[in-house]
């Protein structure tokens, strides 16, 4: 399995995180790589560091790949053109989380079709109705999620209020619909992902919570009535009793834990990929 | 100052609706005389002329650009007068109009004559747009009298536009008093905190806040509903950098309605829409910014339809480390004054058929007409010698690194232009040769 014995991985985060950067950690150390983490507290990036100087004193330093997480969408380009090495980006601003969209893809495979080991195709997810819940204007995970799995067949229900999901969502790419009313849409689905409320990137936005919790709230009785077979995920961090009860998030349709589980797996294939693809020419 | 001759070119002078093979000849910084063809030959040799040959080429007015930012005063990291005033004339421009958010904001007729003195270096002529409100700020008016004075030739607050209805009132009213055009950069900031490109889906995709185009149509509204009650005051307002259908829906009314609202395009406007952002492209971030393609293409037909007054570049330098941050942290703007005529012929003309002299007419005549510069915009005898010769037929390539200005900071690095700049004169001067 030390498919990347020393090879240098860095990861760069300017926000926190614990299950992508631990798990990022613990698939780069499974694999056999040397991790360097520099965070923007204690690190140069306090005292106005570019992010391009930044990149370029990490690939002086040897990395061959940087794993980064950044509050700026598409700050992984800025870093990508800046050091020419291969960028995994672990979360970018409100863009997108594309190795949470793998990890959730995996769980939802394991469930929906545990036995099966066929390769993955357009239509492995054809008939499976997934409802994305919550923030989703904010949320980098829900757009990672909504691009990818209508690519394997499925259908992708938003919802959630005007305020956290505009309309323009449902033209992000094609198979995402939106359903406003959430019963309506549990009815339909046989994965319910719920979102966390981004309060740090609320912005002034005035949303009242016990009418969103009316209204969205993943709790037992609702899930009971509307999606009593339904998978229920959650990319973390929960705030539980907003978006989602304790006794949905811990009770037995929930695959929170497993999502995370899961990640450790997902990250070390991203890795051997983009490690054994780097041009080797271009590092310098 | 040695007279030009001007020889065998073919003239574009929509002042004078003149659109022929003429000879030119310029004396003391002024058109002296514009005959047929070897009439002034005689004249020429009796005051030993320079003479240009000016054969397949269009010999037009001088290009004006009624908005840039030459960042002096203060930020001649960026750009300096004389960088920039270069990459005007290497582009055709004889005239700018220079935009008050320096540092400090061109409030006063002290800075306002600053950058008109000879220290500057100016290859072209610079004229001064003032700021509207002292430092910008929205609440006091500047003295809209004594900076006419100092060579002002419109008054703004650009990038922070003017929102209050107050303050708004006494800006086109004051500056009516005195004869000066308001130019407003219509965007009401209260709808645009945080956001850095067109709203629409390609924003939701992108994860960036988005630009409504409300933003820009609802102050373009505004204003021209204060021009209107003003109406008797013969209040000038003029809409800067005009890049939604809805706004330019608002100044075809007003203008139906015999109000005195005028506006101008960007190239970039009606060249791009909001897909070239994709991939987080710094140089293609903009304020207002690139639009969706439904917005571009009314720029377009307003243009052809003659909605449009004037194409102004916005040309808005930026050094290289400013633009090489995260696309949200980058600053605004782009270059625009050596791409213009050839964005311009490339696409107005080129693809769309205009003829030459709406061309000239958007680039020099009109936008000279929109800010009053008496003597500019035309090639009658005894208007100012500024002269673009350029071949209307010249293909090229634009290469940023090459460029005069101090910031290379344009989409448009390799880009094929149509109608090559040849050599311009500045009040009887020439001031570039290819």
């Amino acid at each position: 399995m030390k498919h990347l014995f020393k090879r240098r991985v860095s990861l760069l985060f300017y926000e926190s995180s614990t299950r992508t950067r631990t798990s990022f950690e613990l698939a780069a150390k499974q694999l056999g790589a040397d991790t360097v983490l520099v965070s923007a507290l204690s690190s140069s990036i306090e005292k106005g560091e570019s992010l391009k100087d930044t990149g370029i004193a990490l690939r002086a330093l040897g990395a061959e790949c940087i794993i980064l997480r950044h509050p700026s969408s598409g700050a992984p380009y800025v870093l990508s053109r800046a050091t020419g090495l291969p960028i995994l980006n672990a979360g970018d601003g409100m863009h997108e989380h594309p190795s949470q969209a793998l990890l959730d893809l995996r769980t939802i495979l394991t469930h929906l079709r545990a036995a099966k080991a066929t390769p993955v195709s357009e239509t492995t997810l054809k008939g499976v109705t997934v409802t994305i819940c919550g923030d989703i204007f904010h949320s980098r995970v829900a757009r990672s999620n909504m691009l990818l799995l209508p690519r394997l067949g499925a259908r992708v229900l938003l919802s959630g209020p005007q305020a956290l999901l505009p309309e323009t969502a449902a033209s992000a790419g094609p198979g995402i619909v939106i359903e406003r009313d959430f019963d309506k849409a549990l009815n339909q689905s046989q994965v319910v992902m719920m979102l966390r409320i981004q309060a740090e990137r609320l912005a002034g936005m005035n949303l009242d919570l016990d009418e969103y919790k009316l209204r969205y709230q993943a709790n037992s009785d609702r899930i009971a009535a509307h999606a009593p077979d339904a998978l229920i995920l959650h990319p973390g961090p929960i705030i539980r009793g907003l978006e989602i009860t304790s006794e949905v998030a811990d009770g037995p349709q929930s695959a929170i834990a497993e999502q995370v589980r899961h990640g450790v797996a997902i990250r070390m294939a991203l890795l051997v990929r983009a490690l054994n693809a780097a041009p080797k020419g271009k590092r310098k | 100052m040695k007279p030009i001759l001007i020889r065998g070119g073919h003239v574009v002078d929509p002042a004078s609706g003149l659109d022929a093979d003429r000879d030119l000849l310029l004396r003391d910084g002024r058109v002296s005389a514009v005959e047929a063809p070897g009439k002034l030959n005689a004249a020429a040799k009796q005051e030993a002329a320079e003479i240009l040959d000016a054969k397949g080429l269009v010999v037009a007015p001088g290009l004006i650009d009624i908005h840039v930012h030459l960042r002096e005063p203060g930020q001649g990291y960026k750009e300096t007068i004389a960088s920039g005033t270069a990459a005007a004339a290497a582009g055709g421009f004889t005239a700018v109009c220079a935009m008050p958010n320096t540092v400090p904001v061109n409030d006063s007729p002290e800075t306002t004559r600053w950058m008109q003195s000879p220290e500057r270096n100016a290859l072209i002529r610079v004229f001064p747009i003032t700021a509207a409100t002292r430092g910008s700020m929205g609440e006091a008016l500047t003295e809209y009298g004594a900076l006419k004075a100092a060579g002002a030739v419109a008054v703004t607050d650009d990038g922070k536009p003017i929102l209050g209805d107050s303050i708004m009132r006494q800006t086109l009213a004051a500056a009516a008093r005195i004869g000066l055009p308001v130019i407003q950069h219509a965007e009401d900031t209260r709808m645009t905190g945080g956001c850095s490109m067109n709203s629409g889906a390609l924003a939701f995709r992108l994860g960036l806040r988005g630009m409504p185009v409300e933003a820009e149509s609802s102050l373009v509204e505004r204003d021209i509903r204060m021009v209107a009650e003003l109406k008797d005051s013969r209040a000038h307002l003029h809409v800067a950098h005009l890049s939604t259908a809805k706004a330019l829906e608002a100044v075809k009314r007003a203008r139906r309605n015999g109000l005195h609202v005028t506006c101008e395009v960007a190239p970039h406007h009606f060249v791009m829409n909001e897909e070239a952002v994709a991939e987080y492209n710094t140089h293609a971030k903009m304020n207002p910014p690139l639009r969706s393609e439904a917005d571009r293409e009314a720029m377009l037909e307003g243009i052809m339809e003659g909605a449009v007054d004037s194409i102004a570049t916005d040309h808005a330098p930026h050094a290289a480390h400013e633009k090489e941050q995260e696309f949200e942290r980058a600053p605004n703007g782009i270059t625009g004054l050596e791409t213009a005529l050839g964005l311009t012929m490339a696409v107005l003309h080129g693809k769309h058929k205009l003829p030459l002299s709406r061309i000239i007419s958007l680039l020099s005549t009109q936008s000279a007409a929109v800010l009053n510069l008496k003597g500019r915009g035309s090639l009658a005898v005894g208007s100012f010698a500024d002269v673009v010769l350029f071949d209307p037929k010249g293909q090229w390539k634009f290469h940023a690194s090459e460029s005069k200005s101090k910031s290379k900071n344009t989409p448009f690095d390799g880009w094929t232009m149509l109608g090559k700049v040849s050599a311009t004169i500045s009040e009887g001067r020439v001031v570039y040769r290819s």
